[in-house]
């Protein structure tokens, strides 16, 4: 008994101690697992500079959303916009403020170091229509390269994720076949092949199968070194996915951008555009119950759209267009307290 | 005289009174925390029951983006996956703890008995990690040699990606054997001496006393421990989705990918919107929770029948 | 005589059999382990147990903040989890035999059925929910959930073994029922019951899943049961799916201390459990 006692008091002693020692975090934010990296660095960096500690947490996109929902969290992370009807669901109004855009790669296992696909070959693997690569329509594409007959076995995302949300929002514009059987999500119906889960999930199944093909984010195809496909955009060159091409892509879709920041950056306009790009997100809410939290929040915000750009290229992130960076700007300022 | 027996009247004395009452109360403790998790689930997944009604246990289709949801492919993946890991497991395990019990050497039997419950502490994505990396590479020329020659069995089809069904089955049946040996090993010593020479005593080899006597004698204690590593492979979620290949085609072979019910909310959960969508996956959070308690049942039945059978065999 | 021998040699054959089991379980088994180690040990350096995460490409960075952190939240799990598990599991080993008891059983072994990341949505709305925030307590009584059923069960199979002799025995003396479970078969059955707990804890030291929606994690090193706090699990999962090497490598090594840790902890708890006339050993 005065055992439990003893315990009991310690507890208790313990916890006040710390609760008036350590000063917590003073915003709390979760969601995407894209940007994590990068908003892990923004903080740290954050801290030294203002003192002010930060917590964000990669629980995922969908996660982030309903604990925003849920008023457990001061801001969200994710890497799709809310819908119209999403956005009702919601108890108020979101703000979105795309951080940072990345890219989609197409990574394949076969022993060319280049290939090329346009856009309905593309879709007709992803679709299941084109089972093998000696196809005529892939071999018509890539002249001078004898393409082996190995079934392709394409490798999707399992778990959901912007990831797949982006490659089919891709998918969707398009191809008006893909549009009407699976449709652009984070998870979707997929009409063939094998889900790993996480990037690392099918790096592995493409990595480990001859044949295999499959997407996977710029960073970790870079990192990992697999082979990427060259990709037709809009404008009809073939590029591989970089950096650069992911922000031209963004600077393509300017004039959408400016009339809805929710809008689409695939397939966008320009030469240089690589064209499977999408933005992460930061979400808030419009109207901030705590005044003190209204003012770390918009501090933070405005560093990160503004000094925090700095650090996106290093971890392989396209950072904001300064078009994109003044737009945000005006989104933030309509941040106000209840 | 006091009451000797469990079932039997109880002594009146106020200190067992109040032990009994205190213990009790957190037994009950435990229904109250079974009624609150059922009442999560079917509080959470209301919106899905109403829409989509019993079909939604045999629809096949499951596409988030149509709102179409069927759970079939993930109840049968889920019972598939589950059958192997408990085929696979439960014989290595029994054997593994009968030598750990009666035939290591004492040297061998603490540091094997510390390694078999490490196991259990390794976080589900290193087995995920380690069954993608290496499990899975393994399994790939296993899978082409059986492909090429007994492909006229129905479970050996398919391509020898390593990934699949099979893979998910080896990586679940990994991960309980610590909790099915670790068990078992503690009943199997517990058994009495008496038994063992009484059973010696008549003649019978040490093989014949511990297959007999022995093993029947721990009996419920060995089920109990095959009914928990059994809800803990209806229940994995990250490892499983690792190697399984996350497939919502129904298929008999065990190579070809498959999909869980548990890995489907790992996969999909966290990223989910939408008040349909995510009540949809607490609805196969709530299927789970309602095949676990039925192959609980379905077990505790078979007990059942074994021990009335063999308490009329012997008349004790 | 020939029928013996044919049975002698059954037997031989039957229990090389359970060797080769135990041998074949055994593989596995540590190839699990010797992986984890290969990939873990070259990061597990001074700077892992003294540091918080640095951001990618900085050297140097460790897990402190989850070491604690797990350290914090298994150990709120276990004073909730353990009492009422063993309270749970003696109840059901000594007056077990109703249908109420029945019921507790079925529902112990439904719960440990439920998937792990259902402990933290049955935790989601009551504690994190009123609170308006993710706690370290939260997380402790999601882990609670998933231990509870564990203990539980596990301690009624151990303590069912105790042979009723004993309790006889102590009854006939005159001890009271109380006495008899606390002093005479609890600690008969001390080893098995170890097990069960050891079982238990080594389970929930590694699950991620449950800790999402409650505990959370955190970058920064935190103490406070009443904020979001970072564990082992869900900091290696974090560094596990990042494209990054160096996090890979902070991964395995942080997969390599839970191991070892709980090694420790099994280790400590068979030391001062010995006892010489342990049933269950």
């Amino acid at each position: 008994m005065t055992r439990k006692k003893v315990l009991l008091g310690l507890a208790t002693g313990l916890f006040l101690a710390t609760s008036a020692a350590f000063a917590a975090a003073s915003l709390n934010g979760a969601g995407a697992t894209f940007p994590y990296p990068l908003y892990s660095k923004w903080i740290d960096v954050y801290a030294k500079a203002t003192g002010v500690k930060i917590n964000y947490q990669s629980i995922g996109s969908g996660g982030g959303i309903q604990q925003l929902k849920a008023k457990t969290v001061d801001f969200a992370g994710s890497d799709a916009p809310l819908s119209d009807a999403e956005q009702k669901e919601m108890p108020a109004k979101v703000l979105h403020i795309p951080t940072v855009f990345g890219a989609v790669a197409v990574a394949y296992n076969l022993p060319f170091a280049r290939l090329y696909l346009d856009q309905p070959t593309l879709a007709g693997i992803f679709l299941g229509e084109i089972k093998n690569w000696s196809d005529p329509k892939i071999k018509a594409l890539n002249k001078g390269i004898t393409l082996p007959n190995k079934p392709i076995l394409v490798a999707h995302r399992s778990d959901g994720s912007g990831t797949t949300y982006i490659f089919t929002d891709y998918l969707t514009a398009i191809s008006p076949t893909w549009a009407k059987k699976a449709g652009k999500g984070k998870s979707v119906n997929w009409p063939v092949g094998q889900g790993g889960k996480g990037n690392e999930g099918v790096a592995a199944l493409v990595k480990g199968n001859e044949g295999a093909i499959g997407y996977v984010e710029l960073a970790y195809a870079l990192k990992n070194g697999l082979r990427v496909m060259h990709l037709q955009n809009k404008a009809g060159a073939y590029l591989p996915p970089t950096l650069a091409g992911t922000t031209a892509a963004a600077s393509g879709r300017l004039a959408a951008l400016k009339k809805d920041i929710r809008a689409s950056l695939v397939n966008a306009d320009g030469k240089t555009a690589y064209p499977i790009v999408g933005a992460t997100y930061l979400m808030v809410y419009q109207t901030q119950a705590k005044g003190e939290t209204a003012t770390e929040l918009v501090k933070f915000l405005k560093w990160a759209i503004t000094s925090g750009q700095a650090y996106a290229k290093d971890l392989l992130y396209a950072p904001l267009p300064a078009d994109l960076v003044a737009i945000n700007q005006k989104t933030i300022a309509t941040i106000v307290q209840k | 005289m006091r009451a000797l027996h469990p079932g039997q009247p109880w002594p009146p004395t106020r200190t067992d009174r109040l032990f009994r009452m205190l213990i009790w109360s957190f037994a009950a403790g435990l229904l109250v925390l079974c009624a609150l998790i059922l009442w999560v689930l079917v509080s959470h997944s209301w919106p899905a029951l109403q829409r989509f009604g019993p079909s939604f246990l045999w629809q096949t289709t499951w596409d988030p983006v149509a709102e179409q949801f069927g759970a079939l492919p993930f109840i049968y993946g889920t019972l598939l996956t589950a059958a192997i890991a408990l085929a696979v497991s439960v014989p290595l395990s029994l054997g593994a703890a009968i030598f750990l019990a009666e035939l290591a050497p004492t040297w061998l039997r603490t540091p094997f008995s510390f390694v078999i419950e490490l196991l259990a502490a390794i976080p589900s994505i290193i087995y995920g990690l380690w069954g993608l990396f290496v499990l899975v590479p393994l399994l790939k020329p296993v899978q082409a040699f059986l492909i090429e020659h007994c492909s006229w069995i129905p479970l050996f089809r398919g391509s020898p990606y390593g990934t699949g069904n099979l893979a998910a089955g080896l990586i679940l049946a990994i991960m309980i054997t610590p909790i099915i040996t670790a068990i078992s090993r503690d009943v199997i010593l517990a058994v009495p001496r008496a038994i063992r020479e009484a059973a010696y005593a008549l003649g019978a080899t040490r093989w014949e006393t511990i297959r007999g006597p022995v093993l029947h004698y721990g009996r419920a204690g060995i089920l109990g421990a095959v009914l928990l590593a059994l809800g803990r492979a209806l229940g994995e979620t990250m490892a499983v989705t690792m190697v399984i290949g996350n497939s919502t085609k129904i298929s008999a072979s065990l190579f070809d990918p498959g999909y869980t019910m548990a890995s489907l909310l790992a996969n999909e959960f966290t990223e989910a919107v939408g008040e349909t969508y995510v009540s949809v996956l607490l609805e196969i959070g709530l299927i789970l929770f309602v095949l676990t308690i039925v192959v609980n049942a379905l077990a505790r039945l078979l007990l059942w029948k074994v021990t009335r059978d063999a308490g009329e065999a012997m008349k004790e | 005589m020939r029928q013996v021998r044919r049975r002698q040699w059954r037997s031989r054959l039957m229990l090389a059999g359970a060797s080769l089991c135990a041998l074949l379980c055994a593989v596995p088994v540590m190839a699990v382990l010797l992986y984890v180690t290969i990939k873990g040990i070259g990061s597990v350096n001074w700077d892992f147990f003294t540091q918080i995460q640095k951001p990618v490409g900085e050297a140097g960075g460790g897990m402190k903040h989850a070491l604690v952190g797990s350290l914090i939240v298994v150990g709120g799990a276990s004073l909730v989890g353990l009492p009422v598990g063993l309270a749970g599991g003696i109840y059901l080993a000594e007056f077990g035999e109703g249908r109420f008891a029945a019921a507790v059983r079925f529902a112990a072994d439904t719960i440990n059925g439920v998937p792990s990341i259902v402990a933290g949505l049955v935790i989601w709305p009551l504690v994190v929910v009123p609170m308006r925030s993710f706690s370290a307590i939260a997380g402790s009584l999601a882990l609670a959930i998933i231990m509870i059923p564990l203990v539980m069960r596990t301690t009624e199979e151990m303590l069912r073994l105790v042979p009723r002799s004993q309790r006889d025995a102590a009854l006939a003396v005159g001890a009271t029922r109380a006495r008899t479970t606390l002093s005479v078969v609890l600690p008969a059955a001390v080893g098995g019951v170890v097990t069960g707990t050891l079982l238990a804890l080594a389970r929930i030291a590694g699950e991620t899943a449950p800790l999402l929606f409650t505990c959370l994690g955190n970058q920064w090193f935190s103490l406070r049961l009443d904020h979001p706090i970072a564990t082992l699990p869900v900091q290696i999962y974090t560094y596990a799916i990042a494209p990054f090497d160096d996090w890979h490598r902070q991964a395995w090594a942080g997969a390599l201390v839970l191991v070892s840790g709980t090694l420790l902890v099994n280790v400590l708890a068979r030391v001062a459990t010995r006892r010489r006339h342990d049933f269950t050993r």
